[in-house]
């Protein structure tokens, strides 16, 4: 590929989910990140006891991230290769285990409402 | 309290930067294209498949009120890169069909006839309901023909019997060659592979199907039952020398007997028996499954018509007398060939239609406006050569024989990686949709 341009990912990732899913996951995923951004300008820091439980689910997050990929995609850890293979392995684990934490912080302070500022 | 409010609002000013940055992103993104140009330009295009569709989206985009026609017969639209998925029992035959009509732009007239009969000294098509089509600029994209018939005993309804499957004949006959092979990989014997010795669309594919069965036996534990035999059509593996070393050692490693210059010939289903002309006469092979690939030549619109080379190795084949990087007819300016119709040397795969269709375009809409581009085609091609089910090598080259890829330092070429077969299951069938529609 000489050029990947945006455009072109853009049209990849439309055809990979179907234009609808794609954009859904790009609105919630979107949603998440202001939520997130809302709670912390609302709460005015990081709440520690949220961001502990939420970092609890980051390792589930991640597994899960990896076995969904090879679910849907005939392979398994056997079939790790070279080097990228490792990285890439690592990356989907990351987009996981990121993607669940911060839900997990954005669902416990939408829920749980706004966090008691002690001291 | 004001500190934590004007804190709050820088974040918040910053938040509102972020977003405003983003949209920006994301509203370049479709890279500002050139106005259209006005034309009343009569184009027709043979055949819609990979190319002839992708090139149609395209054109559409590019050009105001030409009048753009293309002839395709066919109302399914195949997804050939499929067929190797479904013949490994990893996807259904459905996988890779969809409708022609899905595909195409509007503004366009889609007759659904094959062409008969091309004139290019009168710049006319003839169609086979008789219609006649004039032309301005004539696109040739009718891909290629699969000539069963040039091995003595092989039939489209032998496959699926007597262990005898072909990938290449179509989406259902790929899912009966994994029946069969499915079948064979339980018990063992004798697997035949071969290729044909003329040009061929995705020649990786013959040794995709090799790789795929020995996992296969390997995975069900009859590999010790199994003998492997590949029959070259030369003294290579692959044309390209570097990939062709790769292979020669990844099937000295999997214990595969290689047989070269052997050209399948025959086929006697109920002995179970191939025939091989080689340089020492006729050969038999016994087998109990083969995947049988038959010669490809031009379709006979094609090679019927003054369009093909005349002279050199492939005066028997029919490809379209091009040149290799413009794509344009060498005799007929306003003909052009795109796809596997092409007579390039290589390139018969969708990922080369990706690279050559805007090659194609950029040359047909500056001769539109009595311009001339440099907008050159260079042989890129590419093969996701499955190793087993799991693994892959994104093998890329060019005219030169020089590996390309895309992802240089990143994925390693002749390496069978992971991410590479993620790239087939995934990646590859989105990338060719989004070309289909002129967007990729
Ligand atoms: C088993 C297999 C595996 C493959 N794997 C890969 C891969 O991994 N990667 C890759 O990049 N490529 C792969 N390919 C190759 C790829 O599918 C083709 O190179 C690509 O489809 C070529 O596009 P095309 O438009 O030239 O031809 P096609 O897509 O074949 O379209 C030709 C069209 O022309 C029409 N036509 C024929 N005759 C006429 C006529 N007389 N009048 C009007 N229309 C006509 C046909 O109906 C058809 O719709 C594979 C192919 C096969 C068979």
């Amino acid at each position: 590929m000489k050029e990947l341009t945006f455009g072109m990912l853009l049209a990849v990732f439309e055809e990979m989910f179907g234009p609808l899913l794609f954009w859904l996951m790009v609105a919630a995923a979107a949603l998440i990140t202001l939520a997130f951004v809302y709670v912390v300008i609302r709460d005015r820091s990081l709440e520690s006891t949220r961001l502990v439980r939420a970092e609890l689910l980051a390792p589930v997050g991640a597994i899960a991230a990896i076995l969904f990929v090879q679910f849907i995609t005939n392979s398994g850890f056997k079939d790790i290769g070279g080097p990228i293979d490792v990285i890439a392995l690592i990356l989907i684990g990351v987009a996981g285990a990121v993607g669940l934490t911060f839900l997990a912080y954005v669902a416990q302070a939408v829920l749980g409402g706004k966090a008691k500022r002690t001291g | 309290m004001f500190d934590t409010i004007q804190s709050g609002l820088i974040d918040r000013r910053k938040f509102l930067a972020f977003a405003a940055g983003s949209t920006a992103l994301v509203a370049a993104a479709p890279a500002a294209r050139a106005a259209k140009v006005k034309t009343s330009a009569r184009i027709v295009i043979l055949g819609a498949g990979a190319a002839g569709t992708a090139l149609a989206n395209r054109l559409v985009d590019r050009l105001d009120g030409a009048r753009i026609t293309l002839v395709d017969p066919r109302k399914q639209h195949l997804y050939q890169p499929g067929f190797t998925l479904i013949a490994a029992g990893l996807k259904p035959a459905s996988y890779s069909v969809s409708d022609t009509g899905h595909w195409l732009p509007g503004g366009i007239d889609w007759i659904q006839e094959a062409a008969a009969e091309i004139d290019p000294e009168a710049k006319k098509v003839v169609t086979s309901g008789g219609r006649t089509l004039e032309y301005d600029y004539l696109v040739v994209a009718a891909g290629l023909s699969l000539d069963y018939g040039a091995i003595e005993g092989m039939s489209l309804d032998l496959i699926g019997t007597n262990g005898i499957g072909s990938v290449y004949a179509g989406p259902d006959y790929a899912a009966k060659t994994w029946q069969e092979m499915d079948r064979f990989t339980d018990k063992g014997g004798v697997a035949l592979f071969t290729r044909p010795a003329t040009e061929m669309k995705c020649a990786g594919a013959p040794l995709k199907y090799t790789f795929l069965t020995d996992d296969y036996a390997v995975r069900k534990g009859t590999r010790g039952k199994t003998k492997i035999v590949y029959a070259a059509h030369a003294k290579a593996l692959f044309s390209v020398p570097i990939v062709n070393e790769k292979v020669r050692m990844l099937f000295g490693e999997r214990g595969f007997d290689v047989v070269h210059d052997h050209v399948m010939t025959a086929i006697d289903s109920g002995r179970k028996i191939a025939t091989f002309n080689t340089p020492d006469g006729p050969k038999e092979i016994g087998y109990d499954f083969t995947n049988v690939i038959p010669p490809m030549k031009a379709p006979d619109v094609v090679r019927n018509s003054p369009l093909p080379w005349t002279t050199g190795p492939w005066s028997d084949q029919g490809w379209v007398e091009v040149d290799r990087h413009s794509m344009r007819h060498v005799r007929y300016p306003e003909v052009f060939a795109v796809g596997d119709i092409a007579g390039v040397p290589k390139g018969k795969t969708a990922a080369s239609v990706k690279w050559q269709v805007p090659v194609v375009e950029e040359q047909l809409v500056a001769q539109i406006e009595g311009k001339t581009s440099d907008a050159r085609y260079d042989g890129y091609t590419s093969c996701p050569l499955i190793t087993r089910v799991g693994r892959a090598m994104l093998i890329e080259f060019d005219y030169k024989d020089n590996l390309t890829p895309s992802f240089p330092g990143v994925i390693a070429p002749l390496e069978e990686l992971w991410v590479s077969w993620l790239m087939k299951e995934i990646a590859l069938k989105a990338t060719y949709n989004a070309m289909l529609r002129g967007r990729a």
